[in-house]
């Protein structure tokens, strides 16, 4: 167990560097460099070289990646260009924002998803199955800011039960207005439940094909027993790494769901830095994603080698 | 579907030729797949909804009443009426218009996007999965690399820097797309490779090339196929929600995803606005997630009719 702590700590190291290199390179080596990018078309080159040494562009493109990188494994993200402040401060309170709604999303849709999977599964084939599944592709099918505007028009336009926009008074969070948070959760909810749902139905139902099912139910046990002890420990492992797999589809979605319903997260910092050309901003934000990713997916391989002892001892 | 499809000699033909033979195979089993896909109830609502799409994306704006850009600055924000079948914009432009604009704009991105993608990534993962070893390894961790930003992160990265015009658009999604192909298909090859009839094509001395496309890749197509269309729903969905996030077609040129996000500042007064398009790209992923549904499960039929021959 400790090996393989180990060597997975280490891989995610070596993806963080790799991931870090490659948004490095599409900002800063792709034609067009940030200070054209930053000051738009109507650039002079005065201004340009003003911008370039600022910013420290004029120093070779790998010392510049060394010292951003370094800067950043010790915590320091250097200055957005736009807000003139460290990043690290702008994006605290982001990113807590944003495991809120992803957390909130995450306890709605996952308990529910796996419910209903597996009842779709050991009833396959009936009607409320077929409901589920067909429900279940329509919700794949919606991508968010379809779903999001949807509900946006029915419970905010409509029956003025909601908030349509989920803007905050800075300094405080959504948990003083908690209102805000159901329409941009649901919205999350939709395409992760659905998804999860279709494959936990799956798993349960090529468990409840397999031998040592048959065997169970002929050997006269319970139904009950049969599906708590033999179906569901097979059927819900690979859920897990479904469910972690999502986590980076929820990060797309996260990035539209709060721009959706303008909340204040880091998906809405991601397009905030994009539309003000704050590149520094914009390579943070960047990173913090896919370290987010990196992590959960780490995250899920350990929960799932800790539960399936096929893989631990191997 | 476990047809395998057996060459039992091979003339002398050269590198062109091979591929050439390689993609009418592909187109065939392409065609089969899709009228199998009819059997079942979900391609036989799939299919149509597809190609109703498609339909319009080539006629659309043959049949539109106005141009799409111009401005009836009378009509604002008008409600559906005879004049205006799905109202006008805060600009006075016929949303039928742009929706039927739009369509052939987000068909055409989001096909080719996913095409380049699938070429990209069956090349890699097929070739990869063929060649084993070291190269193998090297490849699919490079693979594993670009897998590991989240696909829209990656897309805005790239868009961003490059600057958001149709070809850029294509490209990424092709790039985004191709990691997770080639894993798909590396699988399938490696599957299909321990088959006898490609140990005797390898005994025979035929040339890789010749050994990948004519003997694998026709092996490989329900697998393909399931891939392409589930790729081209997902492509659908990128590009719809990069134009939603500003960064698809440009205005004035219409955009579906675009439509939604400028909508919302009418939510109240003009709700139509919002619900054409929305309306628009759900029907259309609905269809091509059927349509995937329906190839998907038509697979696990029982054959009726077979001819290995052709």
């Amino acid at each position: 167990m400790v090996r393989f702590l180990v060597r997975r700590i280490s891989l995610i190291v070596v993806t963080l560097l790799v991931v870090s290199l490659a948004i490095f390179l599409v900002t800063e080596v792709l034609p067009g460099d940030v200070a054209s990018m930053i000051l738009g078309q109507g650039a002079t080159p005065s201004n340009l070289a003003a911008v370039r040494e600022q910013l420290g562009l004029d120093r070779p493109a790998p010392a510049r990646y060394l010292s951003w990188i370094a800067n950043a494994a010790q915590g320091d993200l250097g200055d957005s260009y736009v807000q003139r402040r460290p990043i690290v401060d702008i994006v605290k309170g982001r990113l807590g924002n944003s495991l809120i709604l992803a957390g909130f999303a995450f306890l709605m849709a996952v308990p529910t998803a796996i419910l209903l999977g597996v009842w779709a599964g050991i009833k396959r084939d009936s009607l409320g199955d077929q409901v589920i599944s067909i429900g279940s592709l329509v919700a794949i099918s919606l991508p968010e800011f379809v779903t999001g505007v949807l509900l946006m028009v029915v419970f905010a336009s409509t029956l003025h039960w909601l908030p349509s926009s989920s803007v905050l008074l800075p300094g405080t969070t959504p948990l003083d207005r908690p209102q805000i948070l159901i329409l941009p959760a649901l919205t999350l909810t939709g395409v992760l439940l659905a998804y999860v749902m279709r494959m936990t139905r799956a798993n349960v139902i090529e468990v409840m094909q397999s031998h040592y099912v048959r065997t169970a139910i002929l050997k006269g046990l319970p139904m009950r027993r049969v599906i708590f002890r033999h179906v569901l420990p097979n059927a819900l492992l690979p859920t897990i790494s479904i469910v972690a797999m999502n986590v980076g589809w929820m990060l797309g979605g996260l990035i539209i769901v709060e721009n959706v319903f303008s909340y204040p997260g880091i998906g809405r910092l991601l397009l905030t830095s994009i539309q003000g050309r704050d590149v520094p901003l914009l390579q943070a934000v960047a990173l913090l994603i896919a370290a987010t990713y990196a992590v959960s997916n780490l995250l899920a391989d350990l929960s799932y080698s800790i539960l399936n002892p096929r893989i631990r001892l191997s | 579907m476990s047809d395998i499809l057996i060459t039992k000699s091979s003339p002398p033909q050269s590198a062109l030729l091979t591929v050439w033979g390689a993609l009418l195979a592909l187109g065939r089993g392409f065609g089969r797949q899709l009228w199998m896909a009819t059997r079942t109830p979900a391609g036989r609502i799939g299919l149509p909804l597809v190609a109703l799409h498609a339909i319009i994306a080539v006629f659309g704006p043959l049949l539109a009443p106005y141009l799409p850009t111009e401005f009836h600055l009378r009509d604002q924000l008008s409600s559906p009426s005879w004049q205006y079948w799905l109202g006008t914009d805060e600009y006075g432009r016929d949303i039928f218009s742009r929706l039927l604009s739009g369509a052939r704009s987000i068909i055409t991105v989001a096909a080719l996007g996913a095409s380049l993608g699938i070429a990209l990534g069956t090349f890699v993962g097929m070739s990869s999965g063929y060649k084993g070893g070291r190269t193998d390894e090297v490849v699919m961790r490079i693979m594993d690399g670009l897998m590991s930003f989240p696909a829209l992160l990656l897309a805005l990265l790239v868009l961003t820097t490059l600057g958001s015009n149709p070809q850029n658009i294509v490209l990424t999604i092709g790039v985004v797309f191709t990691p997770r192909v080639a894993r798909v298909m590396r699988s399938a090859t490696l599957s299909v490779k321990t088959l006898e009839f490609v140990q005797n094509a390898r005994l025979r001395g035929e040339p890789a090339a010749y050994i990948i496309f004519k003997e694998i890749l026709p092996n490989t197509i329900p697998v393909l196929t399931v891939e392409a269309s589930v790729r081209l729903s997902f492509a659908i969905l990128l590009a719809s929600s990069l134009g939603f996030l500003g960064l698809g077609v440009q205005p004035p040129s219409s955009d579906w995803g675009l439509m939604i996000s400028e909508s919302r500042r009418f939510m109240t007064t003009a709700p139509w606005i919002a619900l054409a398009p929305a309306a628009a790209v759900a029907t259309l992923v609905i269809g091509v997630n059927l349509l995937a549904e329906g190839i998907r499960q038509a697979q696990h039929l029982p054959l009726i009719e077979e001819d290995i021959s052709s």
